[in-house]
This record gives structure tokens, sequence and C-alpha cells, in this order.
């Protein structure tokens, strides 16, 4: 009987002991009379916002030491989907949200945290240097299919896109593509990542990538003579430019409110225009 | 205690029957809206436009599939036989280990493997339109993949041919070589043929390493030249690729034709694990008498 009770005891001990610790960890609220904020913050979605997340989310938890923040990618449809069924506190997406996703989930809310452009980008040692529009849309659409078509050498071309779910996919067809489809027989790739090092190394390839993503692996076109950089965005020469926003399913809780306001701020905004990508004007 | 071991046993008839019930349902509206003639002879897929047709991944999973037969069957049962009948016993030590490691090696790793090396080198083939992703880097992964899985089972049936068999064809005067071919062999006939099949399920299975080296262009895979084997050269998008790419952000009938992607694999796995038992059940011992 006794060593039952001390085992009884133990037990309810470790018990209570969990219930304690793990009480004030989930909420952000402030535990401390200094109000600094503590909790786990899940962020993810679109590929093209991930990048900047993670730098914007290392900056916030230097700030508030408590914070911890997780950043994944997915594509803009899970960042949307994610965030309206709650599994991340934070979705990312780099397209508008959808009229049928916002029947779906009336609560979303909508936090725009800066600007990017698209590139059209084909592998380092492309000898083309300026596309139309027009030309783009027929090499997307397959009607284009050879590089000699438009001034390189004798080479098929080869399209590389994303998954249908992708923002920065939909952002492209939206803008550029009109109402045509990308080619069937396009490669397709998950994330902005994927796609960078597909084309890298693929002699052949064009595809669409966010201008975060634009560096020596892979060689940026220009459109009507207009290059794909942040200043002829900004002016507004550089026409495909969407918003990248981070939704939250109502009003966000008092941790993922920090951390908007945060991104918001003249700090964050800096780190936006440090990144690649265009801050909210 | 017999009840606990009574419960586990239960409990995987309970997980799969789980498995399968759940699969079904979610399924059920893309067979009852789109009709199960139509999702599978339909090529066109695109949700977004409301067609819902996986002909091509039936043909992109059952190539590949094909193609990791024809380069994998061969030389994993060269292996079976050259560890079970020809190696020395030091030897074996050192080959046995290897192969199984091959089994432990995650399918992404495989994956990046195919991606960095076997890519390239498939890209050298020079067909107009070949980058090296496809139907043939895929069979690639997918032959070393299967390897050790035919390998182990096939060389546990070959040592289990009695050895009576093989000292009375050595008696009779055959030689060594002779023995093999017309004598084990055939006597492991039914082990090896499961070992194929149970390759073969685990081939149809492969996910993330398809992903990776496939290209998951939505086409039927079509020859590009006059020789009918550059169909292989094609890229593709299997049945698994097809779920695993865009199940994370699919919804309503989109989602649930991924479901009845879900179903048929289920079916596939379920007839190739059926004729992988039969064939197992039918000894070796009856087939040679």
């Amino acid at each position: 009987m006794r060593i039952y009770k001390n085992s009884l005891l133990t037990l309810f001990a470790a018990f209570a002991l969990q219930i304690v610790s793990c009480g004030g960890s989930n909420e952000g609220t402030a535990a401390v009379p200094d109000e600094t904020l503590e909790g786990e913050l899940n962020i993810a979605g679109s590929t093209t916002v991930q990048p900047l997340a993670e730098v914007l989310a290392e900056s916030f938890e230097a700030l508030e030491p408590g914070a911890v923040v997780y950043v994944q990618g997915g594509g803009s449809s899970v960042g949307v989907r994610s965030a309206a069924d709650r599994s991340s506190d934070i979705g990312m997406a780099s397209r508008e949200v959808k009229p049928s996703e916002l029947n779906e989930y009336p609560e979303l809310v909508v936090h725009t945290i800066a600007r990017d452009g698209i590139a059209i980008v084909t592998e380092p040692g492309c000898v083309i240097e300026n596309l139309t529009v027009e030309q783009v849309r027929e090499i997307f659409t397959g009607e284009i299919t050879n590089w000699n078509e438009i001034g390189g050498g004798d080479l098929i071309i080869t399209v590389v896109a994303r998954e249908e779910g992708s923002g920065t996919r939909a952002a492209f067809e939206d803008m550029v593509m009109d109402d045509d489809l990308i080619v069937d027989n396009a490669i397709l790739q998950p994330s902005n990542g994927a796609v960078r090092t597909t084309i890298s190394v693929t002699p052949g390839t064009i595809g669409f990538l966010s201008f975060g993503y634009l560096d020596d692996q892979t060689k940026a076109i220009a459109i009507d003579g207009v290059l794909p950089n942040k200043e002829n965005a900004s002016s507004g020469d550089y026409s495909v430019v969407r918003s990248l926003s981070m939704i939250t399913c109502g009003e966000p809780d008092d941790l993922a409110g920090a951390f908007l306001d945060f991104i918001m701020s003249e700090d964050g905004q800096a780190i936006v225009a440090e990144e690649g990508y265009l801050p909210v004007n | 205690m017999r009840y606990f071991l009574l419960f586990a046993a239960l409990a995987s008839i309970l997980i799969v029957m789980m498995i399968g019930i759940f699969t079904f349902r979610e399924a059920l509206p893309a067979f009852r809206d789109i009709g199960v003639d139509n999702l599978l002879t339909e090529s066109a897929w695109r949700p977004g436009e409301g067609q819902y047709g996986i002909l091509a991944m039936i043909t992109g999973s059952g190539l590949v599939t094909l193609g990791a037969i024809v380069l994998g069957v061969p030389l994993a049962l060269g292996c079976a036989v050259f560890l079970s009948e020809i190696a020395h016993p030091n030897l074996r030590a050192f080959v046995k280990p290897c192969v199984e490691l091959l089994a432990g090696i995650p399918s992404v790793v495989y994956g990046l493997f195919g991606m960095v090396i076997i890519v390239p080198v498939v890209r050298g083939i020079d067909i107009p339109g070949n980058t090296g992703f496809g139907l043939f880097s895929a069979s690639i992964v997918l032959a070393v993949m299967i390897l050790p899985t035919i390998t182990s089972v096939a060389e546990h049936a070959i040592g289990s041919v009695p050895k009576e068999f093989r000292e009375g064809s050595l008696a009779l005067g055959a030689t060594k070589w002779e023995t093999i071919q017309k004598v084990i062999i055939p006597g492991a006939r039914s082990g090896v043929i499961s070992a194929i099949v149970l390759g073969l399920g685990r081939a149809m299975g492969e996910t993330i390493a398809m992903i990776m080296v496939i290209g998951n262009s939505v086409i039927v895979p079509a020859a590009s030249t006059e020789n009918p084997l550059s169909i292989f050269l094609s890229r593709a998008r299997t049945l698994t690729g097809n779920i695993a790419v865009e199940i994370n952000y699919a919804t309503g009938l989109h989602e649930s034709a991924l479901f009845a992607t879900g179903v048929i694999l289920f079916v596939l796995i379920i007839v190739v694990n059926s004729s992988a038992r039969y064939l197992l059940s039918h000894g070796s011992l009856e087939k040679v008498r």
C-alpha cells in the first residue's frame, strides 16, 4: 500500500509539473511586467516570401529573445490554407487571395508586407538579352519551340515552371500569360530555389523567378528593353510586380501582431529592401 | 500476454482497413462527379480548368516501373546468384552488407544522387529536347533502389534450394554453371518471381526520388525520334508524384481526385502483393517435381 501511495504521489507531482510548464508557452502573452513576448510562431507558405521571412524572423528573434519563429515553404496556396485552418500562425502568399478562398474562409486577413518582381531567367550562357512580352507568352505557351526562332542557336526551348499552387506561377499567369496556358511538357519544380537550380544546370531552359532569387546562377532577361531590377520595378518601368503578403486567420494575436508590426516598421522595411524586395510605400 | 499479442496482430489489420476505408471515402466524390472511366482514360490533368484525367500519370508510372524492372532485375538476380552460389564466404561477407546498406539509404538521397549525377549524364544523349530529366534517369534511380529488395529475397530463395539438387546435378556430370542455370534457378523459380514482384511493388510506390528526376510534366510520354526507345527520354509524372506535388494545397474536387489516384495505387499494390503471395505459396519443390 505504501509503495502504491508513493508512486501515485510521484505521478501526481510529475503531472502537476508538466501542467505548470505547459501553461504559458503557446500564448505569446506578457508573462513579465516589462512585457517581453514569448512563444512560438509558425509561418508557412510562399517560397518567394520565405527567404525574406527567414531574415525578418532572425532580426525579430534578436529583438524579442523569448520568441522563436519557424519558417517553412510549400507555396502560396499552402500559405493561404495553413493560415485558414490555423495549422500555422501566419501564412505567406505571393499572389492575391482568390475569391473562392475568401468565400470558404471569410476570416482571412491579408497584410501586405512587400512587393516583388518576377523575372524571366535563362541559364548563364544564353545569348538572348531581351524579349518582348509577346515572345515570352509564345515561348511559355509552346508556340515558339526553338531558340533559333528568337535569335539564339539551334536548341529546343525547355520551359521550367512551378506547380499549380505556386503564387509566383499564379502571378506570372495573371500578368504575362493572360488566359493562355503554360505548355504541358514544361518541367515542373516545387519551389523558386528548385527552378533556379534546374535552369542553372540545364542548357536551353527558360523560366520565371522571384527577384529575391536572382543571382549569378541564372541570367535575367530584359522584357521590352527593361531590365528586371529593383530600380525599374519601383519606378514602374518593369511591370511584372506583385504584392507579397502575410495572412492571418482573424486579427493576429500578440506575438504574430508584434512580428507583423516589426515587419511594417522602418527597420523591417529596411530589411525588405536589403534582401532584394521592394518595400511597401 | 496472449491477448496483448493478439491485439498487436489485430492492430495491423485495423490500420490497413482504416487507411483503405479513409482513402476510398475521400475519393468517393471524385469517382462520383468525374467518373471512373473519365478519370482513367482522359490525358489532360488541369484541376484549374476542371480537367481530371490521370492517364498521363498511369503511363508515366507504368513506363518508369518497366524501365526499372528491365534495368534492375538482371543486375539483382546476377547479384543474388553470385552471393549464394559463386562468392567465396569472405567476399560474400563484404558484398552482402553493401547490398543491405543500399536498402537503408533514404529515398530523398537517391533523388539527390539522381539529380546531381544521373541527370547530367543522361543529358549527354544527343536527342533534341533531352534535358536529362525524364523516364530514363528515373528508371536508373529506381533500378538501384529496388536492387536490394530483389537481391535479398532471390538470394534467400536460391539458397533454399535443397542441396541434394546441386549434388545430384554435379554427380551426373554437369558443370557448376550448368547446374546453376538448369537446376538451381528453375528450382528457385517461384521465390525469384516473388522477389521480382516485390521489387515491382516498391518501384510503383516510390515518390520523392521520382519527383526529383522525372520532370513532373503532365504529358503522356511519347517517342521524340523514330526510335521507339526514345520514349524513355520523355519527361513524365508518376501517380505518386502527382499526389505529393499537389496535395498540400488541393481543395474540394481536386483533393478528392488526388485521393482517387491513391485508391488506384492501393488497388495496384494489392494486386502486386497478392500475386507475390500466390507465387510464394507454390513452393519450388512442387514445380520441379
